[in-house]
């Protein structure tokens, strides 16, 4: 269940042979270093910390730049711990695209666009009342549970709030492209958040080819 | 838009046609799948809108046929557009001409762009 880190940069289309339009994401990821490798016997599971957004050496503070000496690894400014098999990878190596291949499935996870705070049409998918015919009720909450029993509102009851800017997790994206020369990954469909924001991609947790 | 998918574009794009805008007459040979079969179907009308960037782009032709009036959408860098012809210029003082939709007949014209060479010709 190994992952890089990737940048999204935007959405086009690609046509199959048969003329067929797919909706795709380019991402690009850069190699991303492997700055630390967590073991059972030593931390109790196995799981890989990746280094990704590369940044001048002078832009890193003293103790970011010892660890990655210690490593060998190129100056980057964020850290993110992916679970991976230890066995497989040691410090000082670098993922890239290549650990994907083309039709592979892969889950993305990053986080959605912010939209302040929404009322419940939006951020429920409430379908609200009326829009005419001399209604008040136009997108409001509506009602928010019964009467003396049992004299409260019940717990996650929907309402209006701070909608977006979540982590969200997309399963099952196909991957249609790799370049391994430009570290581009093109997968079939949309993934969370704005363009430029990092996304988390990793193999299918279910191992489904 | 990023550089990037730019480029990533470029590098997908499938055909070369030549250069066409509203108002213009063409000729669209595009491939149709009947079953089994691949047969190339002809559609002739006015350029009425070019659209979208990349391998994104697309272009809406309409012709009038039997009264009715058609229009259809084509993606300029689907491979089963196979060619495109340009049968007249048309001269025109808008890139989006979907007024033409309310128009019949002689008002549903677009003045053909003369040009030196072929005045010449």
């Amino acid at each position: 269940m190994s992952g890089i880190m990737a940048r999204k940069v935007g959405m086009t289309r690609l046509f199959g042979e048969d003329g067929k339009v797919f909706p795709v994401t380019v991402l690009e990821a850069e190699p991303c270093p492997v700055v630390q490798v967590k073991t059972p016997q030593r931390d109790g599971y196995s799981a890989v910390q990746i280094g990704y957004h590369g940044k001048r050496e002078s832009r890193l503070s003293k103790p970011v730049l010892g660890r990655l000496k210690k490593t060998g690894a190129p100056p980057v400014s964020r850290f993110k711990e992916v679970s991976m098999p230890s066995e497989e990878v040691s410090e000082g190596d670098v993922l890239d695209v290549s650990m994907f291949k083309p039709g592979e499935k892969v889950d993305v996870t990053g986080f959605s666009k912010g939209k302040g705070f929404q009322g419940n049409v939006k951020r429920h998918g409430q379908s609200g009342g009326d829009a005419t015919h001399g209604t008040k009720q136009e997108r409001g909450t509506g009602a928010i549970g019964q009467c003396a029993t049992p004299s409260k509102v019940w717990k996650n009851r929907k309402m209006p709030g701070h909608t977006g800017n979540g982590k969200v997790t997309i399963r099952n994206l196909e991957v249609m492209e790799i370049d391994t020369e430009r570290n581009l990954l093109v997968l079939k469909g949309s993934v969370p958040g704005a363009r430029n924001g990092y996304i988390l991609v990793r193999k299918n947790r279910l191992g489904r080819a | 838009m990023d550089k990037l998918i730019q480029e990533y574009d470029a590098r997908h794009a499938g055909n070369e046609l030549p250069d066409f805008r509203a108002g213009d007459t063409v000729r669209v040979y595009f491939q149709v799948v009947e079953g089994e079969k691949v047969r190339t179907q002809v559609f002739e009308g006015i350029v009425l809108s070019r659209r979208g960037s990349g391998t994104s782009q697309t272009f809406t032709v309409r012709k009038v046929s039997g009264g009715v009036g058609v229009e259809r959408i084509f993606p300029i860098h689907s491979p089963r557009l196979e060619r495109v012809e340009v049968i007249r210029r048309g001269k025109t003082r808008r890139s989006r001409l979907f007024y033409l939709r309310k128009k019949k007949g002689k008002a549903a014209r677009v003045r053909e762009k003369r040009t030196f060479t072929d005045r010449e010709s």
